[in-house]
């Protein structure tokens, strides 16, 4: 179906983009390297404060298996997190958007505690589900997500358009086949601009749940470790890494937003009208 | 039996924040079947109202409505009609194919019958070439089609229009319109038609009725004494003028 899709509508876009659109954002970051290894060495600064490039690129290589490894344990604990907070977030969604009674009893709450730092609670999961286990990070990263993705959904099953939920009504349709046809279509927009928003903070809030102590294999407690023995280029690698997982976990969600979607206007690829 | 629509002392009370308000008042009409009738009048005079009143969308406050020989909510559920809107409302996850093998597929028709079907359908408006078009690709004209084709899929004796043609531009609007007539004599559907527009209004129907609003009610209803098949001739001939003029002064309320 999506491939069908595809080929009627074929890339007109990308076709000339591609490597020539990149180039600017190459030449930008090739850049800001240099001016960051030449304002290091220029000016003195200390590695604590600011290390230069080459120095945190010496360690990504030399501590490499190290680094990775504490970073795959980390992204155990932000995707475990990410799933369960998003599939509660996504079925409480329903309910909530099903029952308008629910939705005034709930939204308000929700809203509020979707404004509370979340990450605070962390010695409380950690208290809850034992030091060691990865399930306190988990839970930490679940409650993050939850709120976000269940506001967002609730208001994506609600935004149906009013002619399209009568046309729908007036062809006698029940319920379920509302749901399915229309509203759900309709909430994928707001499910995935939820999505870009939680795969950041799952990553936020396993690091920073980390930093709570635990296991010592991991990004968060390999960050402070090094950082308290002043090895501050170790600790920039680490952030590296950090931002790698981050930088691959938002592109599969782009991904996934083009493959589920790609008759939405952020990512249709042709536009005759 | 006899009229496909018969409303009876109609009424609808929209009950508001700011208390009760009175959308339609006393509404007598009756609709034989193959007519062309369009329901004009001021915004507010409650026609979009009448229209889903008529299609079970709204129920009336008091009254006796009977569309089809049935009660409006039978008829709805038997798929009496089918139903097109001022904005096209195809959904953007389907193409133009799916889109007008909607109805069809929550009649539960085969998948076969239903592609046929529909493929007839965009024949008959014109958008043979445009079956696996994605919606934002057509134009609001060819979306207004595709609109049409959905509402005909299931064959409904009767056809309810919310100002369909309202968001389109002069040229197309009125070759929508001759579009539209053709389709109307091809099928043998009665036409239920709200517009803003006296020349729409006229140049379509065969009996254009007035109404008023605060409260909204019929104010007059007149046949509209123009030969078929029209055409581009029909909107020079005198008695096009003539009853354009009526229609005016109707509104005017004389």
């Amino acid at each position: 179906m999506v491939g069908e899709r595809m080929t009627a509508s074929p890339d007109h876009r990308a076709g000339t983009a591609g490597v020539g659109r990149l180039a600017p954002a190459a030449v930008a970051l090739i850049a800001l390297v240099g001016l960051w290894e030449a304002a290091v060495r220029l000016l003195q600064i200390e590695a604590f404060l600011l290390p230069a490039p080459s120095a945190v690129f010496t360690e990504f290589v030399a501590d490499a298996s190290v680094i990775w490894s504490a970073g795959f344990k980390t992204l155990i604990e932000a995707v475990g997190g990410l799933v369960a907070g998003t599939i509660g977030g996504i079925l409480v969604a329903f309910v909530v958007a099903r029952w308008e009674a629910v939705r005034l009893g709930a939204m308000p709450f929700a809203a509020a505690v979707n404004a509370m730092p979340i990450v605070a609670v962390a010695p409380i999961t950690i208290a809850l589900f034992g030091l060691t286990n990865p399930v306190s990070r988990m839970a930490v990263v679940a409650l993050m997500v939850f709120f976000p993705v269940m506001i967002n959904t609730t208001r994506g099953l609600l935004s149906a358009d009013a002619n399209e939920l009568e046309l729908m009504r007036s062809y006698g349709a029940s319920g379920w086949s509302i749901l399915r046809r229309v509203r759900i279509p309709s909430a994928h927009p707001y499910f995935f601009s939820a999505l870009k928003i939680v795969v950041p903070l799952s990553l936020i809030g396993a690091i920073v749940s980390e930093y709570f102590g635990g296991p010592q294999d991991v990004l968060g407690q390999y960050i402070t470790n090094r950082a308290q023995l002043f090895q501050f280029p170790d600790a920039w690698a680490a952030m590296l890494v950090a931002a790698i997982l981050g930088i691959g976990m938002y592109s599969l969600v782009l991904l996934a937003e083009r493959l589920v979607m790609p008759w939405h206007v952020s990512v249709r690829t042709s536009d005759q009208r | 039996m006899g009229e496909i629509v018969a409303a009876r002392r109609v009424s609808k009370v929209f009950k508001t924040g700011k208390g009760a308000v009175e959308a339609l008042r006393d509404i007598d009409l009756t609709i034989d079947p193959g007519e062309f009738v369009s329901l004009i009048g001021p915004s507010g005079c409650g026609k979009s109202t009448l229209l889903r009143l008529v299609g079970d969308l709204l129920t009336p406050t008091a009254g006796e409505l009977v569309v089809n020989g049935k009660t409006p909510a039978q008829s709805r559920l038997d798929h009496d009609y089918g139903i097109a809107f001022q904005k096209a409302t195809l959904l953007d996850w389907r193409t133009a194919i799916e889109n007008v093998e909607l109805p069809l597929e929550l009649m539960n028709v085969g998948r076969d019958q239903r592609r046929a079907r529909a493929t007839e359908m965009l024949e008959m408006v014109e958008l043979g070439e445009f079956v696996n078009a994605n919606p934002w690709q057509l134009s609001g004209g060819m979306q207004q089609r595709v609109a049409i084709a959905r509402a005909l899929a299931l064959r409904p004796p009767l056809l309810l229009m919310d100002e369909p043609f309202g968001a389109l531009d002069e040229m197309t609007r009125e070759s929508m319109q001759q579009e539209l007539l053709r389709i109307w004599r091809e099928t043998d559907t009665t036409i239920i038609f709200v517009t803003h527009s006296i020349p729409e209004a006229v140049f379509l129907s065969t009996r254009v009725v007035v109404m008023a609003s605060r409260p909204g009610r019929i104010v007059d209803s007149m046949p509209v004494d123009l030969s078929h098949p029209r055409g581009v001739d029909t909107r020079e001939d005198e008695r096009f003028y003539t009853t354009l003029t009526e229609v005016r002064e109707a509104l005017r309320g004389r």
